[in-house]
């Protein structure tokens, strides 16, 4: 799937390109892109060496655990295939509370911590199942407060900079409502062909 | 609000306060730990390299060819017959693909139409009420090195569609 999407976008870009005379602007994105690409990556070096770091402290005095009992039973329904005292519920549960927050740059390494974990649960190189429902969770935005957002509406004297947080709220509750059950559609789905 | 902008400068010292004073309790080596998980975020940042510049450099050549623009523009008349404003159009198609190019329409259509108009609050709203799918994918399937994604392309992006539609009827109902 992924594939085909991505051999797709490239493809119809450059035989469009052909036809509308747009080559030298294709050409010039090919490499400036690729450039801000790893401009990107490094720049996730310094929060990942950050965060991992200290969620491996976090991890070893016990923090981790503590947060996953507490929060459990919510997650256990949301992953019934994680073990109750996994480590990756406190990485999942860290990963939700920094999206609330809008610290999207805390979030993604706790993310892949989370990830990581699942991954060693299902032992293949297969999204399982809680990893589907964990990135439907994440790709749905979890932020109540989006303050990028805020941050723009006051650069252009907006008269109320904060009167879309509670839209956005709402919004953001049914695309996560809605991401979860059309997860667990799809699930169920493949559970029964299979 | 003032409440809530405090709360979100405050907890990442806070937690980072919490950790440490726990790991001097439980006598855990705190710095040692520190530096071994760090290394693991070094190796995480450069294995990513590869699936960034990929998808990153894909979805440019789109862009920079106009297939994008003009697909939207092929698209605009069946949603602008469903009541959704054209202006805003590029905006939600863009929203799941990429998230800088989405955070430059938001910026745009605000300081065109003004912070205050009904385009500028629908674009604030979609703005932050999503996220941007094939990034987060890309990353974390990418970090951990899964190679089939089974269903998660398809959930993620019908709930992007969920979470556009939601705001559309959301501001339609609140700023109308």
């Amino acid at each position: 799937m992924v594939n085909l999407i991505w051999a797709f976008m490239a493809i119809i870009g450059i035989v469009y390109a052909m036809i509308h005379g747009t080559m030298d602007e294709v050409n010039e994105a090919i490499f400036t892109s690729a450039g801000e690409a790893v401009t990107l990556s490094i720049g996730l070096i310094s929060v990942l060496v950050f965060w991992l770091g200290i969620m491996k402290v976090a991890e070893k005095a016990g923090i981790l655990a503590v947060l996953a009992k507490i929060f459990r039973p919510l997650v256990i329904k949301l992953f019934p295939d994680i073990p109750k005292d996994h480590p990756a519920i406190g990485y999942i549960l860290s990963n939700f509370t920094a999206n609330v927050f809008g610290l999207g740059n805390a979030a993604t390494p706790m993310g892949i911590k989370a990830m990581e974990q699942m991954k060693q649960l299902s032992g293949t190189n297969t999204a399982s199942r809680s990893m589907i429902t964990f990135l439907a969770l994440n790709t749905s935005s979890l932020t109540l407060i989006p303050t990028t957002v805020i941050a723009i509406r006051m650069q252009y004297d907006s008269v109320s900079p904060t009167e879309i947080v509670g839209a956005t709220m709402m919004a953001t509750i049914i695309s996560s409502l809605s991401a979860i059950i059309i997860d667990r559609f799809f699930y169920y789905r493949s559970r029964w062909r299979a | 609000m003032a409440l809530f902008t405090s709360i979100s400068t405050w907890i990442i010292p806070c937690f980072i306060l919490l950790v440490l004073i726990t790991a001097m309790i439980k006598k855990v080596p705190a710095y040692e730990l520190f530096v071994e998980g760090g290394k693991e975020g070094v190796k995480m940042a450069f294995s990513l390299v590869p699936f960034l510049v990929g998808m990153i450099v894909a979805i440019a050549i789109l862009r920079s060819s106009g297939a994008l623009e003009a697909f939207i523009q092929l698209l605009a008349p069946i949603l602008t017959l469903i009541g959704i404003p054209p202006e805003i159009i590029p905006l939600a198609l863009i929203r799941p693909i990429s998230g800088t190019a989405a955070l430059g329409m938001t910026t745009e259509l605000i300081h065109t139409y003004g912070p205050d108009s009904f385009i500028g609050r629908l674009a604030s709203v979609m703005q932050g009420s999503t996220d941007t799918t094939l990034y987060i994918l890309t990353v974390y399937f990418g970090a951990i090195g899964i190679k089939k994604m089974g269903y998660a392309l398809k959930v993620g992006l019908l709930a992007d569609v969920v979470g556009i539609t939601a705001s559309i009827i959301i501001v339609t109902i609140l700023f109308g």
